[in-house]
């Protein structure tokens, strides 16, 4: 990593081979394995079902690679995740009307969340991954506060249906889960900021030497405070994906935000800022998945998938670094 | 971390003297909480014992994960190291007095050699810290989970003594964590090591160009934090009177011990701090559950409140420094 | 990914050889079976006042003038079943405030290491009466239940500890009994040759593991076919994840036998979303899973763990205090199972998703606002 401020930025289209190359061959290898096992993966309807219980995690991945491309870390997503399903549930109280404020609201708690991490980070110049540790406490202590310890009520069926309706007879693929049309909207949106705009370049500048960055001109602390804007309003989305998939319960963030990081760095993003790509992230985020579903599939006892997922997680990394030292 | 030196770039200002400041803010908090709610018994003797004894485990801990951050690094394996201590520790003794000696030696060689392939992976692979330390950490616990579900085994009376053991009103482990606070310190500031511990984590490509072999001191680093895990999970042992393979992780002594250390003033990206300012960091923690009994707030405000002070503890001093922070 | 594979057959090689933890208990299991059929004494209606035939156990010695300062030291409130019994441990306590002076309490946050020194904190404080003791784990906390037992009568529910140091034990049938009536009724509804899938929490944890012993002794028994036992975390994603793979792959499951409540209705959503037929069913005494049971007429069982359970020890420490005998030293508490005939008593949509039906709050004050109901 001390290799970051003196090896010369490669181009574009390297970076998105590398993307491709380390997080979609472990993809397609593990989702291989997945579908010898149980052929259903193999139909599109498969491979949609399987997109549509993996959108969250990729959503995640993708708003904590904004943040790790600027050189931090969010570790407050998970948490933020449960307010969101506790906070959704709070709010709409199961009635169907209330739906569309209600994501307003949750969308509106989301960008505050972001903005006192980003201000936090920038202002009070607290490393991240203390200032969103301590978000991760209070969001989860806010979270259960404000529910009781408990959900107070349920999420109303419109609001499900985000994460759980799944379209029948469409053409083509069959069947076309809501929240698989929501993942390719995010996705693109993602791409497109992270790829195709000033402030993606703005951001991988800043987390590969903030101080060159603000020499050449860019904003750093908006820059700053904006990553973990996205990063929240990506966990709120996953938030309204999980709770639409599976209903309301006070666990359900848990753990989400080191999945998101292992699924960035598997994707090849680098820690600490300065190379990242959203196809990669995506990548990483599948394969994540794709071995939890491999590893339920073999039935291999619940403490030995942890093992494999350490081991798979450090290998791939290493893979990734020994290609950087060889690039 | 070849890594570290990006974490945060900014310095502290100058002559915040961290450590006393931090000490002296709980203490009055936890002095003037127990006069508030009229608990004068936190105030005996016996009251102060009680609140040392809480900074044990999350001590022992943090004094080696100090080391990590130090150099530059990170470990998030800890809690999953006490737990394989732990529970190793009270597997071999099966309660037999003769078997602690070689229990306490299995569980400083396993730890040793946890620290090594942590280091190895961290300093010749080039694996990010804090991937190949949760990497590890998750091995660790997949492995122990799946030969232990339960407490194993159970540690003889002769070595509940080094929780509960007493010389005249102090524990021996609250000792015993001075004692361990003081000889890092000795080797940090005494020691060629503890120079290039310093030297390393400070600039690691300049202490690398003025010839230190800094993989040697990452290693090092790596070796004793995880030495440290091993004697927080023997502890553990000894006060829970068996180890199980959950104590390390309901503990989070892996964010915890993180959280203290930069909390008392240890910069992340590594080059400053100290083992003073951990120990003050630890023992903020030890009075906030004190000070959260006495005032019998509910658990989740607590947690509300708990998030908001780590974050207040560091801004306090980070505030004031130059430069970017990520 | 061949080293993947090969990595994996090591380590599963590995865990096989390893060291097995015994939680399954035969003589346990029979002493639990026996007690589901034990009638409860005590007063009609209060089953948590009630017994499974306890003896008496005398407190003369404990006798002081009230109102008493009573000191409660809590494993954790992180799960809905320990907020819904906090919750009524201190409506219990506002119910006799004539004679409580104070009640404080100290919540481990799940650490054992935490709850020995909240322990030793109480008793040190001296502003404790009576302390009740919910341990977080039974090993752990028996040193530092036993020392604060010397100075001080000491009551403890929920999870045990290895001594007769406390005045008493209180706690319900157990896990061994919550497995027993769940799998039993599966056994006996699903078709001859039926297929069971069981979901499980995590490993390691007694209770849990207990109410699997059992379940897995009674299917043996019955030579019902478990597919598959699966781990969830208690997370409802991940339960519909598995139940839609064990779908797609078995094409037809016909009973799902689970561990404990909570993502009962989740694993039930995984059989509408597949578009098959509802399978046997045994949740817990979540309002989710009630309504859902009432609303699409399951073919389910309830068995419980009552969180009335968290009122009795404030009752036993005002009786222990006034010197009054009271049950012990073990004090089994009735575990009913809510089945098709009772479940009418039970729901109530006004309560939230994850509100325990067996309270015993009813007619508490405050009932229901305090506990999140409408």
């Amino acid at each position: 990593m001390s290799a970051v401020a003196s090896h010369t930025v490669p181009s574009a289209a390297l970076r998105f081979a590398r993307g491709i190359n380390v997080g979609l061959a472990v993809f397609l290898a593990l989702y291989g394995t997945i579908a010898v096992l149980q052929p259903g993966y193999f139909e599109v309807e498969g491979f949609l079902n399987f997109l549509r219980r993996a959108a969250p995690l990729i959503i995640l991945a993708c708003g904590q690679l904004f943040v790790i491309a600027g050189g931090g870390f969010d570790l407050s997503m998970g948490s933020l995740v449960t307010l969101t399903v506790l906070g959704g549930s709070m709010l709409a109280g199961g009635n169907p009307e209330n739906t569309w404020w209600t994501i307003g609201v949750l969308y509106l708690i989301g960008l505050g969340v972001g903005l006192v991490n980003g201000l936090v980070v920038t202002l009070l110049k607290v490393p991240s991954i203390i200032a969103t540790l301590g978000m991760l406490l209070s969001l989860n202590g806010a979270a259960l506060m404000w529910s009781g310890g408990a959900p107070r009520g349920y999420l109303p069926e419109n609001f499900r249906a985000l994460g759980r309706l799944v379209y029948r007879d469409v053409p083509v693929t069959g069947i076309m889960p809501l929240s698989v049309l929501i993942l390719i909207g995010f996705v693109g949106i993602a791409a497109w900021l992270l790829h195709a705009t000033v402030f993606g370049r703005q951001v991988l500048a800043v987390g590969d030497n903030p101080r060159a960055a603000e020499l050449a001109g860019v904003p750093v602390g908006a820059t700053r405070v904006l990553v973990f804007v996205i990063s929240a309003l990506s966990a709120v989305t996953a938030g309204i994906l999980l709770g639409g998939f599976a209903g309301v319960s006070t666990a359900v963030g848990q753990g989400l935000e080191l999945q998101a990081i292992a699924a960035c760095v598997i994707g090849g993003a680098q820690l600490l800022g300065g190379r990242a790509s959203v196809t990669g992230a995506v990548a990483g985020a599948l394969s994540l998945f794709a071995l939890f579903t491999l590893l339920n599939l073999m039935g291999l006892p619940q403490p030995l998938r942890e093992t494999v997922q350490g081991l798979i997680l450090i290998a791939a990394v290493a893979s990734s670094a020994w290609r950087m030292r060889r690039a | 971390m070849s890594a570290g030196a990006d974490i945060a770039t900014a310095r502290p200002a100058r002559d915040v003297p961290v450590a006393p400041l931090l000490f002296a803010g709980s203490l009055a908090l936890y002095i003037a909480t127990a006069l508030a709610t009229g608990q004068h018994a936190y105030l005996t003797g016996e009251g102060f014992v009680g609140l040392t004894q809480r900074m044990v485990a999350l001590g022992i801990v943090a004094l080696g994960q100090t080391l990590t951050i130090l150099v530059g690094s990170i470990d998030l394996s800890v809690a999953n190291l006490i737990s394989v201590s732990a529970v190793l520790a009270s597997f071999i003794m099966k309660g037999e007095p003769a078997m602690i000696v070689p229990a306490v030696l299995a569980v400083l060689a396993l730890s040793a050699a946890v620290g090594l392939v942590n280091g190895l992976i961290i300093a010749r692979l080039d694996v990010n810290p804090l991937i190949a330390t949760l990497g590890v950490g998750l091995i660790l616990q997949g492995l122990l989970s799946a030969s232990f579900s339960n407490f194993a085994g159970s540690v003889p009376a002769a070595f509940q003594a080094f929780a509960y053991g007493r010389i005249g009103p102090l524990p021996w482990s609250v000792l015993l964590l001075f004692v361990l606070a003081f000889a890092i310190w000795l080797m940090l500031t005494r020691t060629r090591f503890g120079a290039h511990l310093y030297a390393t984590g400070g600039n690691r490509d300049g202490a690398r160009l003025a010839g230190l072999r800094t993989e040697r001191v990452m290693i090092g680093a790596h070796v004793l934090c995880s030495l440290m895990a091993g004697l927080t999970g023997l502890y553990l042992a000894s006060r829970l009177r068996a180890g199980a393979p959950w104590v390390g992780r309901d503990g989070v002594y892996d964010l915890e011990s993180i959280a203290v250390v930069v909390i008392g003033g240890t910069l992340l990206a590594g080059g400053r701090g100290g083992v003073w300012g951990t120990l003050a960091g630890v023992f903020l923690f030890a009075t906030l559950d004190a000070v959260f009994n006495m005032t019998g707030i509910d658990a989740f405000p607590k947690q509300v409140l708990r998030g908001a002070i780590v974050i207040l503890a560091v801004a306090v001093y980070a505030v004031r420094s130059k430069g970017h922070v990520a | 990914m061949k080293t993947q594979i090969g990595l994996t057959a090591l380590l599963a090689a590995l865990s096989t050889g390893a060291i097995a933890q015994n939680f399954n208990d035969p003589a346990e299991f029979e002493r639990q079976k026996a007690l589901l059929t034990v009638a409860a004494q005590g007063p009609d209606g209060k089953p948590w006042e009630q017994n499974l035939g306890g003896e008496k156990v005398d407190t003369a010695k404990y006798k002081k003038p009230g109102p008493y300062k009573l000191c409660f030291s809590n494993a954790g409130v992180n799960n809905p079943w320990r907020v819904v019994g906090f919750t009524n441990m201190q409506a219990e306590v506002d119910a006799n405030k004539a004679d409580i002076a104070s009640f404080t309490h100290a919540d481990a946050e799940g650490k054992d290491d935490k709850q020995i020194s909240d322990i030793n904190a109480f008793v040190n404080s001296g502003q404790c009466d009576a302390l009740i003791v919910s341990p977080n784990t039974t090993a752990a906390l028996t040193p530092a239940v036993e020392a604060a037992a010397k100075k001080l009568p000491v009551v403890v529910f929920d999870r045990g500890v290895d001594s007769k140091a406390p005045v008493t034990f209180i706690n319900p049938i157990g896990g061994y009994g919550f497995g027993i009536q769940g799998a039993s009724f599966i056994a006996q509804k699903i078709p001859a040759g039926g297929s069971v899938l069981a979901l499980r929490i995590l490993p390691g944890v007694d209770v849990l593991e207990n109410r699997w012993a059992a379940a897995e002794r009674i299917f043996k028994e019955k030579g019902i076919k478990v597919v598959g036992a699966e781990f969830t975390n208690g997370d409802n994603a991940k339960t519909k994840a598995i139940v839609e793979d064990y779908l797609n792959r078995f094409g037809k499951i016909d009973g799902v036998w689970m561990d404990a409540g909570a993502t009962a209705v989740a694993a039930l959503e995984a059989f509408e979303d597949a578009g098959k037929p509802y399978p046997v069913i045994n949740g817990e005494d979540q309002q989710d899973f009630l309504q859902k049971w009432k609303k699409n007429k399951l073919t389910a069982i309830a068995p419980t763990y009552p969180t009335y359970q968290w009122r009795t020890p404030v009752i036993a420490a005002i009786r222990i205090l006034k010197g009054e005998p009271v049950v012990g030293p073990t004090w089994k508490l009735p575990q009913p199972a809510i089945t098709a005939e009772n479940l009418d008593k039970f729901v109530n949509d006004k309560m939230p998703p994850l509100h325990y039906a067996l309270c015993g709050c009813e007619q508490m004050t405050n009932y229901p606002a305090r506990w999140g109901g409408k």
